[in-house]
This record gives structure tokens, C-alpha cells and sequence, in this order.
């Protein structure tokens, strides 16, 4: 409780400060040389409240916001499906694995933010562009860790299962997939949030909807307090999508050890 | 028990050399052309030192590791690795080699889950299991839930929910304390009187090898390992593990199979010192 008094002490401290040294007139220009230059290149905060406000009441933001949600929802879900897939194909495939493993590297190490006007080109403007763009960043995560998982399954989880009957498809179901998995889970948080900085980045770099645009319109009118206010949603929506995904992880990982708890007899 | 003859496991003359880590040099020869022999309804020990390729040959009977030399049969049939494991064998492991994903119940009827049972039916016979092992009403726990001696007595009921023929066991209780330990032995034994299963038991303490077993064998240090002793154990059963350890003739035969051990134990010790 004490702790909490003491956060919104802070966040209550940088609004202050931001308004002291944006609100024009309130003390002497010290760098710029007119009174409202400062309000123009950082923003008020209370102007930037109700350019919020705004956009939820009049319910403008929600289309915007329903794209952007719907390109991350998309591009983590075909990104982790693929990074799955193909992470357990080539970790119980050694040649394939190591055939592939160059490409792997090289496509990896691209910084694939360069690949949105290409997908740009490929998709168009609407939501796929943002999708693809999400799904090559998912993909490597994911795929990385379910080959790590996969690699690092006991051997003594594998013979055991064997000895008591299990056929191949089976161990890929009762072994790799659920070890695979909680390695899925532990990179969920990263997952999710380059999803969303694949839609936002797509969005910059052209779009007709999502909050990305609205940030880009406002830009380019230099209405510095709409893009703070995009700012804000981007980051409001972020921290409800961990949680999210913090609540699903708890749902389905009930099996690992919490840090603290090991063995209860 | 013994009713047509065949034993139930026979290991000839096996074999296993293992390609050096580094790829290079020599390779290291774990086991050395032993022949060892498990008949129906028997219970054999073997011993020997720390590090002298017991598991090579838990594996080679287990159809996980072909030998390089020498053959395994599995009541009068070959077993080959490249064709799949040892069927008639149920494995209890060294280590931890419960799923962690699944609950108690889940683990334990395992084993009929891929062989096919309905699941009803399946976790009847797991319930029952459960019971057996003293685990009734933990079966909704994880393996992190539970006590290394109740994880051990989860593996246990893996193992025999499938009934197998042979019951092939790797230091099975090593992790555990000395009281849980003789606790699970005991349990062991009583579980084993009810049908008799041949059982190969793997261990190092030598105590447990005589107060569990029908023969016990013992195996010189490694590399090359082989058998070097052959002791029967004609003591009464049922036996008390832990008061059978202070009857006379337990600890004649005891005197007389470390006897034979110590050597090997010493030399074992030089070895793992200098290495």
C-alpha cells in the first residue's frame, strides 16, 4: 500500500514537472525563446488528457484500436504457430537442422523492421502488411525457444516413456510438445509485445487505420499532444496485454514450480 | 516359478564399447563380454563400484542400447534395439523420470494411455495403484508437489500398473533417506511376493543387494566390466529388510561378498583419485 502511495507519488511528480516546464507563462523561457515554443515541441499534459478523453468518448479511438489489437492478435498467432511447428520439425530433424541453420542465423540476425515496405509492396496497406511484419518477429522467438526446448528434454523423460510403450507420435505429443510448450510460455511476454511493435511499426510506415496512423496524422500536423495521447493508449494497451498473457500463463503452466515453492510433502 | 525352463533375461556374452567424447582416440569399453542370466520369478542384484557401467547393461537389457557385442533374449527371444525396446520390461530409473506436466494419476496410468485402454477404465486402475504405492488421495498433485519418497513411489506405480514380465531397476532408492529407503524396499518386496516378477536390480550398497535379492552380482571395477562373483542368497522369506540385516547369515554372506568386492571398490576409488 505504502509502496503504491509512493508510485503515484512519482507519476504525479513527472506530470507536475511536465506541466511546470510546458504551461506557457508560467515561468520564464530559460532555452526557447518564446513563451509557448516549449508547449509546441513537448505537449501540455492536461491537453493531452483530454485529447484521451476525447477519443474514448466519442468513441473515435476504437476502430483504430481494433485494428492495431487485431494485426498483434494475428501476428502472434500465425507467428507462434509457425515458430512452433517448424521449431519441432527441425529439432527431431538433425539434417534439416543443419541444412537450415545458416538461413536460420541470416534471417535472424536481418534487422526485419527493413522488411516492412517490402511486405508494404507484397500486402498492400491493410492489415496483412502489419501481420506479416508481426509474424516475422514471433516467429524467431518462439521458434528458438521450442528448439532449445526440444533439445533440452530429459533423456531419461524420453526412455522412460518408451519403456512404457509410447510410439513415436505419441512421444511428440506426451513429451516434446508439453516440454516445447512451457519454453512457449516463458517467451509469451516477449512474443506478444513484438507482435504489437510489429503493428505499430507497420502502421507508421503506412496504413489507412490503427493507432499507428492516428500517431502519423498527428505528426504530420505537428499536434504533438495527439501523439503523446497515441503514446499513452499504445502504452496502457501493452501493460493490459501482459497481464493478459501473465493470466494465461498462470492458468496453463499450474504444473511448474513457483520461485519459493519446490517440494510440498 | 521356474516353469518351462527359459530364464527370463539372458544377457551373452555382451559388449559395449562407446566412441571416445572427442571423437579421436580410443574407444571406452564399458562392459566386457558379461553373461548374465535373470530367471522367471528371480531376483538378482548386481553390484559393483561406482561408475563400472551397471546402468550400460540395465540399458542393453532394456532394449534402449544394442551391445556391440553379444546378444540379449528375452525369454528365449532376441531383443534388438533398432526394433524397438524391451516389451515384456518395465525401467525404474536413477533419476526423476516422471512427467512434470502431469498430475500423480496422469503419470501413472501413462504407460496404458499408449497402449490404448479407455481413459475410465485406465484411471480405475491407476486410483487402485495409487493405493497400492500409499499414494491414495495425491493423485491431483504435480511430481513438484510431492516428496522425492512419494516421487519414487510414483515411478514404482508407473512401472507396475503395466504388469511387465521384468522389472529392470537402476538404483532405484539411491536418492532417497535411509528411513524412506528401507520403508520403499520393504514395499518392494511385499509388492513382488503378490506375483513374482523377475527383477534385475541395479545398486551400489551392498546391504540392500543381499536383504532384497535371491543372487546377488558382482561386478569388477570398470572400464571392462564383468561379472567377478556369483553369491545366492538363501535367506527366508518374507523378509524384514531391516531386521534381516542383523540375523547371522546375513552378515556371513555379507563378509563373504564384499570380500570379494573390496578390491574392486579400491581400485575404482585409485582410479576416480588419479583421474
Amino acid at each position: 500500500m505504502r509502496l503504491r502511495i509512493l508510485q503515484l507519488a512519482v507519476l504525479a511528480l513527472l506530470i507536475a514537472f511536465w506541466y511546470a516546464m510546458t504551461a506557457p507563462g508560467l515561468i520564464p523561457p530559460f532555452y526557447f525563446e518564446q513563451d509557448n515554443r516549449a508547449a509546441f515541441f513537448f505537449g501540455e499534459p492536461q491537453k493531452v488528457f483530454w485529447v484521451v478523453v476525447d477519443w474514448f468518448a466519442t468513441g473515435e479511438i476504437f476502430p483504430h484500436l481494433g485494428i492495431t489489437l487485431l494485426e498483434t492478435a494475428l501476428g502472434f498467432l500465425i507467428g507462434a504457430s509457425f515458430g512452433l511447428g517448424i521449431g519441432l520439425w527441425l529439432a527431431l530433424s538433425p539434417t534439416a537442422s543443419a541444412i537450415t541453420d545458416p538461413y536460420i542465423k541470416g534471417f535472424n540476425s536481418m534487422p526485419r523492421v527493413v522488411l516492412a515496405p517490402i511486405f508494404a509492396v507484397w500486402f498492400g496497406l491493410g492489415i496483412w502488411s502489419k501481420v506479416a511484419l508481426g509474424v516475422t518477429l514471433v516467429f524467431f522467438v518462439v521458434f528458438f525457444n521450442v528448439y532449445q526446448g526440444v533439445r533440452e528434454v530429459s533423456p531419461n523423460l524420453i526412455a522412460n516413456a518408451r519403456m512404457l510403450g509410447a510410439s513415436q507420435r505419441q512421444l511428440l505429443r506426451s513429451i516434446y510438445l508439453p516440454s516445447a510448450m512451457s519454453w512457449v510460455f516463458a517467451s509469451l511476454h516477449n512474443a506478444v509485445g513484438l507482435a504489437f511493435v510489429g503493428a505499430v511499426v507497420g502502421e507508421y510506415l503506412g496504413s489507412s487505420m490503427g493507432v499507428g496512423y492516428l500517431i502519423l496524422q498527428a505528426e504530420g500536423t505537428f499536434d504533438i499532444n495527439t501523439v503523446f495521447a497515441g503514446i499513452l493508449v499504445l502504452t496502457a494497451c501493452a501493460l493490459v496485454l501482459d497481464s493478459l498473457v501473465g493470466v494465461v500463463e498462470r492458468r496453463l503452466m499450474t504444473w511448474q514450480p513457483k520461485a519459493g515453492q519446490t517440494e510440498k510433502v | 516359478m521356474n516353469t518351462n525352463g527359459v530364464p527370463a533375461l539372458r544377457l551373452a556374452n555382451v559388449t559395449c564399447r562407446f566412441a571416445d567424447r572427442d571423437g579421436g582416440g580410443e574407444a571406452y569399453t564399458a562392459v566386457a563380454d558379461t553373461t548374465l542370466t535373470v530367471e522367471a520369478g528371480e531376483f538378482v542384484s548386481v553390484v559393483g563400484p561406482t561408475g563400472c557401467g551397471k546402468s550400460t547393461l540395465l540399458n542393453v537389457a532394456a532394449g534402449l542400447l544394442d551391445p556391440s557385442a553379444g546378444s540379449v533374449e528375452v525369454f528365449g527371444q532376441p531383443l534388438q534395439a533398432a526394433e524397438g525396446v524391451n516389451r515384456r520390461a518395465g525401467y525404474m530409473f536413477q533419476a526423476d523420470a516422471l512427467m512434470p506436466w502431469r498430475t500423480g494419476i496422469d503419470n501413472v496410468v501413462a504407460g496404458l494411455e499408449f497402449r490404448g485402454v479407455p481413459r475410465a477404465e485406465a484411471r480405475v486402475q491407476g486410483e487402485e495403484w495409487l493405493r497400492r504405492v500409499g499414494l491414495a488421495g495425491f493423485g491431483d498433485r504435480y511430481p513438484h508437489q510431492m516428496s522425492g519418497g512419494m516421487r519414487k513411489r510414483l515411478a514404482l506405480a508407473q512401472t507396475l500398473i503395466l504388469s511387465p514380465d521384468i522389472l529392470l531397476m537402476d538404483e532405484p532408492f539411491s536418492a532417497l533417506d535411509v528411513q524412506t529407503r528401507q520403508l520403499m524396499e520393504n514395499e518392494l518386496l511385499d509388492l513382488w511376493a503378490q506375483d513374482r516378477k523377475s527383477v534385475l536390480f541395479i545398486t551400489h550398497d551392498l546391504e540392500e543387494a543381499i536383504a532384497l535379492s535371491d543372487r546377488v552380482v558382482v561386478l569388477s571395477a570398470g572400464p571392462a566390466t564383468r561379472p567377478i562373483g556369483n553369491f545366492k542368497v538363501d535367506l527366508p522369506r518374507p523378509r524384514d529388510v531391516q531386521e534381516i540385516r542383523m540375523t547371522p547369515a546375513f552378515l556371513a554372506l555379507h563378509r563373504e561378498i564384499w570380500s570379494a568386492m573390496k578390491e574392486e571398490v579400491l581400485k575404482a576409488y585409485q582410479r576416480q583419485k588419479v583421474g
